[in-house]
């Protein structure tokens, strides 16, 4: 083992951590932004549009994560033509973004969805008696509570999404952990730099547990 | 104020309500009594839409709940409703409680609200505690807090569902208390309780309720007075609940 080409080597990881980064803050916003949206979809009355979010949500539950990614480098730049007429070049962070938001969402919506159910029902009742609508006690009365009880949970499935982003390297996106592996076949010290990238992933993702188990002893008196 | 007419409401082949028919006139305090399950809060939900029922009519304040394009909404900020559970929104301080939906609902702004909030949190002898989280309160002093939430919005009538009735013993004599104030103004109430006490002192009226259907519906004097008069389930009933 020899990891004296680590130094040098630090510029490119960050480079890498911060797309992957990126990838996590927006997926995660655009996910629960969307997850959200679905959740209300499957909970409501209608069961046409419960039964549309229902089949996306066990549907993209059930395949692959990298089947995703690989089919929307795909997808999205056929998509825009279609929409635009034109080639369109989006490039594979934008394509994986899209991904991450379409996968993720499902599991959020399952969290959220939850999280809604688990406040009494008894909240909506005085939230309407009171003369807002549905969609005010919703915004103001039920996902407000709703989110509080979720954050562990949502911060959790961030958490597995922060490693779910390496599956990126199969569209070429130089994230984390393939910037550690081009690194080290440019220097002749794979298996050195991706005995790092591991360390990085670990100690982040464990760092994030302990700070979410922390909160959620907080948050349940 | 209120007109019930022939309501009947069915959950799937269980009929929770048969041909309920009953009136609640401006300035009336009416006391709805029946054993647990006859159909008394399903009643009263009803009465501001938060149920729906299938067959017949209710008119508030001279909205029919039953014609299709009425605003359910704008109909249900007119009448004030306080829940056996209170339901206080926990993630709001008091004062945001009583001040939410003044804002959001009726347009007021926000200093106007809060004046009017506070003034009523006086009035329920609660003012020292705007501050506060709902879950900093005793049962009493939430009760209280949803019965100043519910008049903040200066509502045409009261809906109580047993508001009472999830308190520890002690603190029923306050919530009691603003209850038979806020009669003794002259404010239209249809409550929902077993407080025969509070019934006898302030209710005009009496209803007694089974298996869904109004099966008494009289003035209060006759009610208590002649207990001979009354049905045979009213009678049972009776004997169960008041003190011999
Ligand atoms: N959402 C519901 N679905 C089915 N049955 C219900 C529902 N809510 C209430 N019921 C039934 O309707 C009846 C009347 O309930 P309720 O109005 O709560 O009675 P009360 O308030 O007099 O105790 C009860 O038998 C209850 O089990
Ligand atoms: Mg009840």
């Amino acid at each position: 083992m020899d990891f004296s080409s680590i130094p040098a080597a630090l510029p490119a990881l960050w480079e890498g951590m911060q797309t992957t980064l990126l990838l996590l803050v927006l997926g995660v916003l655009g996910g629960v932004l969307l997850g959200t949206l679905l959740a209300m979809l499957r909970l409501s009355h209608n069961p046409l549009l419960a039964g549309i979010a229902a089949t996306y949500v066990n549907y993209f539950r059930s395949i692959p994560l990298l089947l995703v990614i690989t089919w929307f480098y795909f997808a999205v730049p056929f998509v825009l033509r279609e929409i635009t007429g034109e080639d369109t070049p989006v490039g594979a962070f934008a394509s994986c973004l899209v991904a991450f938001v379409m996968f993720e969402a499902a599991y959020f919506c399952e969290i959220v969805r939850a999280g809604i159910q688990s406040i009494p029902r008894g909240q909506m009742s005085a939230a309407q008696a009171l003369g807002m609508t549905y969609g005010q006690s919703m915004r103001l009365i039920i996902l407000p509570q709703a989110f509080r009880k979720m954050t562990p949970l949502l911060l959790q499935q961030s958490i597995i999404l922060f490693q779910d982003t390496s599956l990126v390297y199969s569209v070429g996106l130089m994230d984390f952990l393939n910037a550690a592996r081009s690194r080290g076949d440019i220097v002749g010290q794979p298996h050195e730099l991706l005995l790092v990238a591991g360390l990085v992933y670990f100690i982040v993702s464990f760092a994030a547990s302990q700070l979410v188990k922390r909160l959620q002893k907080r948050l349940t008196p | 104020m209120i007109s019930i007419r022939n309501v009947s409401k069915w959950y799937g082949d269980f009929q929770v309500l048969s041909d309920c028919t009953t009136e609640v006139r401006k300035g009336e305090v009416v006391v709805v009594c029946g054993p647990s399950g006859s159909g008394k809060s399903t009643l009263i939900k009803c009465v501001n839409a938060l149920e729906p029922f299938q067959q017949g009519d209710i008119v508030v304040d001279g909205t029919s709940l039953a014609a299709p394009k009425t605003d359910l909404p704008k109909l249900r900020a007119r009448v004030g409703m306080v829940f056996q559970h209170f339901e206080l929104f926990p993630h709001l301080t008091v004062t945001e409680n009583l001040t939410l939906a003044q804002i959001k609902v009726l347009g007021r702004d926000k200093a106007e609200a809060t004046e009017k909030g506070l003034a009523l949190l006086d009035r329920v002898g609660l003012k020292a505690h705007a501050h506060k989280h709902p879950g900093q309160l005793s049962g009493g002093q939430q009760q209280r807090v949803a019965i100043a939430r519910a008049l903040a919005m200066d509502p045409v009538v009261m809906l109580f569902d047993e508001p009472t009735s999830a308190l520890d013993p002690e603190m029923v004599n306050e919530v009691l208390d603003v209850m038979v104030q806020l009669a003794q103004e002259g404010m239209t109430m249809m409550c929902v309780t077993h407080e025969m006490g509070f019934a006898r002192k302030v209710a005009n009226r009496v209803i007694f309720m089974d298996s869904g259907s109004i099966v008494e519906d009289c003035a209060t004097e006759a009610f208590f007075g002649d207990i001979s008069a009354r049905s045979e389930r009213a009678r049972q009933f009776l004997a169960k609940i008041l003190p011999h």
